[in-house]
């Protein structure tokens, strides 16, 4: 929790930033631009933290949103199927990846960035070759299906669905009194949006697309389970130590398969949408290194790469930190705006020696008393 | 004349627990000093001080009379100490002349001089008593061989003071009689050698002279006349023995657990069965090695079974999963916590809750939060665990509170059937007693304990039955009346009685 508040303060010192470097920051395109990157990145960072709690890793995001992406418009137009069977064979073959992934490593103990990197290389290279490596996409058909990437939802619709779950957790927070600091992230998350709601609401062209809408949807069924329920807190025990889980009677291998099934699965639910967003898909490029931005967003919201440490919230956040900072960048130095990955680099390197920095001062603290 | 060897004053302290407290020792040229201590009471810290591998917060360390420091292995290998692990730390891949001349390989130009060294190490595997040609892979050796190209390693570094810790924890008899003639030999030469051990016989036998600790200080001393099993154990717990062990002449009752024809992994071709009653605490004594471990989790399901029945109650117990023996109500304290047995980035109550938060959920998976909070204040309170305040992680706290979370844990479901893993190693002399009041509590309610146990004092004192296991299989079983350290030990080493 604590590291939540830290990367949500670096957020909003980055965002003012923004504000005072960029007046076309916080214009209604830009946050609408923003929110939508927010939203698709963040559902496969959320995936992807599953199996980082697991103590795992999963390469293969980025070539899962290609398979999803390119295999959309390519058995709808191509191979004229309907969009009832594509969506289930397509969501059917990603959940399929997810527990092949789970078994290779649980059951055979590969190493999971073996497994996922195979992974990688493997459904990149099948959409590849499957499609003959063409550019793909829905010219002006499927409009209806490419309103759930595209439509928009009333920012005081938003508002007010943004109310009720933070309502939710502040109350959460409040009924477990230890964690009183869910109710002071959960209230400060609430001010700071408010006040960008404010802001936006008066701008009338402004709108949330869905997949904002469909993220926070996923957030919130992420964070409960990790925080309310009993797989939630047996992921937590495994991927801390996947020993002590086992001679407790939890089903670890089961939990493992679990995680990989979810992560593919919304990495598949992420590039069904990148794709309905674009309209078109290169299977060369489409989805490349999306894994890492997501790898990344999940470390700096304060996922251990050794497992066993996760929140939802955070991983959000931090998303929305790489995305804020990508456009600052855009905005502020068009000139070098292909700085952008060693900017982000930069940005994740310095996070993780301060969050390491703090912790030894805490122990030589916690020592010296 | 002064000591070869003297520590004045030692301390130690590790984040809040005093491990050595003003510790003075001493050994002379060609004397084996015994260093004598239960679980925790500093005889590891002292020794890893003593070799350099960690460092002391206070006092001094002399060699010769002169005072030393040693920051590293390296530099107490220099002023002549060496230690000789107890999970010995040999090159597998590499020969034995290698690994006699590990990180000081004689060269010429950066090339080695292999000849050179396999002709030196020769004389050294001599003085260790082992005539075996030095270019033996190390992974060819029985683990007493092994031990042997250890004392030459260091023996070839001119140590004159030897560490050893639990040497003969995995020999059998007789490699354990050729420990026992080198350790005469090198007396002869003058090396100074302290022996560490747990087989008080063995103490008894080979030891000119015996420190105690005790919770982190030094007890006192024993000279060779005063040597006996009495005075030795009544130093290392600090009362009479009938104190320390509460023990009563129980009612025992309708078998609980039944095992039968059990195989496991690790002994594949071996099978074994045997009972235990409600009301009756089991002893499982062995060598390390012998596959108690093994067959406690082959038991529980932690490890796949090669075949064999296991019955609580009656009932069939599957196995392959610890959920199918959670259910029929078995429970495992495993015999290292840090990683079986405990979730260390997690608080007490998350811990303790483990095993029963699925049980105690509401519909839906859905934690309840009231019975996590009881489970961790019943636990809480029944153990007497000690926290440094609310959702302090478990891997923080001493091994003594660790261990109680660990059996807490498994208290909480209320077992029939309770297996400990060695469930006093590690924890400091207080904690090992209320752990003996706890299991015969629960022997008294009628469940069914079995423990297993290096600690030959703890397996004698607890035991209703000791079953004795070798290599993989049943070696024999002592009632009460039967139960000696020497009968242990004969079926331990695969003798009869």
């Amino acid at each position: 929790m604590k590291k939540t508040l830290g990367v949500l303060m670096v957020f909003v010192a980055v965002c003012l930033a923004a504000i005072g470097l960029s007046d076309v920051f916080l214009s209604a395109g830009n946050i609408e631009r923003l929110l939508l990157r927010i939203g698709l990145f963040s559902i496969l960072a959320i995936g992807v933290s599953f199996v980082i709690v697991t103590g795992g890793i999963d390469l293969s995001i980025g070539s899962v949103v290609c398979l999803v992406g390119c295999g959309l418009p390519w058995l709808l137009v191509e191979q004229g199927w309907s969009v009832g069977l594509t969506l289930t064979v397509l969501f059917l073959v990603v959940g399929l990846i997810g527990w092949g992934h789970g078994m290779l490593i649980t059951k055979l103990k590969l190493q999971p960035f073996v497994v996922t990197l195979c992974g990688l290389l493997v459904y990149r290279g099948l959409v590849r070759g499957v499609t003959g490596d063409r550019s793909l996409g829905f010219g002006s058909e499927y409009e209806s299906l490419r309103q759930l990437a595209q439509g928009e939802l009333a920012p005081s619709l938003l508002l007010g669905v943004l109310a009720v779950v933070l309502a939710g957790v502040a109350v959460y927070g409040w009924m477990k009194e230890r964690r009183f600091r869910a109710g002071v992230v959960a209230s400060s998350v609430a001010a700071g949006l408010a006040v960008l709601g404010a802001v936006l609401l008066r701008q009338s062209e402004f709108g949330v697309k869905f997949p904002f809408v469909i993220l926070m949807v996923v957030a919130g069924l992420a964070g409960v389970f990790l925080n309310l329920t009993v797989w939630g807190r047996h992921l937590l025990a495994l991927g801390n130590s996947e020993e002590a889980a086992r001679f407790s009677g939890i089903a670890t291998d089961r939990l493992v398969i679990v995680s990989y099934i979810l992560c593919a699965l919304l990495a598949g639910l992420g590039g069904l949408l990148i794709v309905l967003d674009v309209g078109s898909a290169q299977p060369s490029d489409f989805g490349n290194f999306y894994e890492l931005y997501a790898i990344a967003a999940a470390v700096i919201g304060g996922c251990s790469l050794r497992g066993g440490q996760g929140a939802v919230i955070g991983v959000v956040v931090g998303m929305a930190l790489i995305q804020v900072i990508r456009n600052l960048i855009v905005l502020v130095i068009p000139k070098y705006q292909n700085l952008e990955f060693a900017v982000i680099g930069v940005v994740i390197l310095l996070g993780v020696i301060g969050d390491e920095v703090f912790k030894r001062l805490a122990e030589k603290r916690r020592r010296l008393t | 004349m002064s000591a070869l060897l003297e520590l004045r004053g030692i301390e130690k302290r590790f984040s809040g627990v005093h491990a050595l407290k003003a510790v003075d020792l001493h050994v002379d040229e060609g004397e084996v000093l015994a260093l004598l201590g239960e679980n925790g009471a500093g005889k590891s810290t002292l020794m890893k001080i003593l070799a350099g591998v960690q460092r002391a917060d206070g006092g001094e360390i002399r060699v010769g009379g002169e005072v030393r420091s040693f920051r590293s292995v390296a530099e107490a290998l220099e002023a002549g100490v060496a230690l000789i692990h107890q999970e010995l730390n040999l090159a597998e891949n590499l020969d034995v002349a290698a690994n006699v001349f590990l990180g000081r390989e004689p060269s010429r130009w950066g090339v080695i001089d292999a000849a050179r060294m396999h002709r030196e190490a020769g004389t050294w595997l001599k003085k260790a008593g082992l005539e075996i040609d030095p270019s033996t892979a190390v992974s060819e050796l029985s683990i007493g061989r092994r031990q042997q190209v250890e004392i030459a390693k260091a023996l070839a570094v001119n140590a004159r003071i030897l560490i050893m810790d639990e040497p003969t924890s995995s020999l059998s008899e007789t490699e354990t009689r050729k420990l026992f003639d080198v350790i005469r030999d090198l007396k002869a030469s003058g090396v100074a050698i302290i022996y560490i051990s747990h087989r008080l016989g063995e103490v008894q036998e080979v030891a000119d002279r015996v420190t105690v600790l005790r919770d982190g200080e030094k007890v006192g001393d024993l000279d060779k006349e005063g040597i006996s099993h009495e005075s030795m154990v009544r130093m290392m717990v600090g009362r009479d023995l009938d104190a320390f062990f509460p023990r009563r002449q129980g009612e025992v009752g309708e078998p609980v657990l039944e095992v039968d024809g059990l195989r496991t992994l690790a002994f594949p071709a071996e099978s074994m069965g045997f009972s235990v009653r409600a009301g009756e605490i089991v002893g499982i004594a062995g060598l390390v090695g012998a596959g108690r471990s093994e067959m406690l989790q082959a038991v529980f399901g932690v490890d796949r079974r090669l075949a064999g029945e296991v019955r609580v109650g009656g009932r069939l117990v599957r196995g392959g999963s610890p959920a199918e023996a959670i259910a029929a109500g078995m429970a495992l304290v495993p015999e290292d916590r840090k990683r079986d047995g405990l979730v260390l980035e997690m608080g007490v109550g998350e811990n303790l809750s483990l095993v029963t938060l699925a049980r105690d959920a509401f519909p839906g998976g859905f934690r309840r939060g009231s019975a996590e909070r009881q489970v961790e204040k019943e636990m809480g309170e029944a153990m007497r665990i000690k926290t440094a305040g609310a959702g302090q992680a478990v891997g923080r706290m001493s091994g003594g509170n660790q261990q109680k979370v660990v059996i807490g844990k498994w208290l909480a479901m209320d077992p029939e059937v309770l297996l400990l893993d060695e469930p006093t190693r590690g924890v400091d002399v207080g904690a090992k007693h209320e752990i003996y009041v706890l299991m015969e509590a629960l022997a008294e309610r009628g469940k069914a304990v079995v423990f297993v146990s290096s600690d030959m004092v703890e397996v004698l004192a607890m035991s209703d039955r000791i079953l004795v296991m070798h290599e993989g299989r049943l070696g024999g079983e002592l009632s009460r009346e039967q139960a000696s350290e020497e009968a242990v030990m004969a079926l331990a080493t695969g003798g009869k009685l």
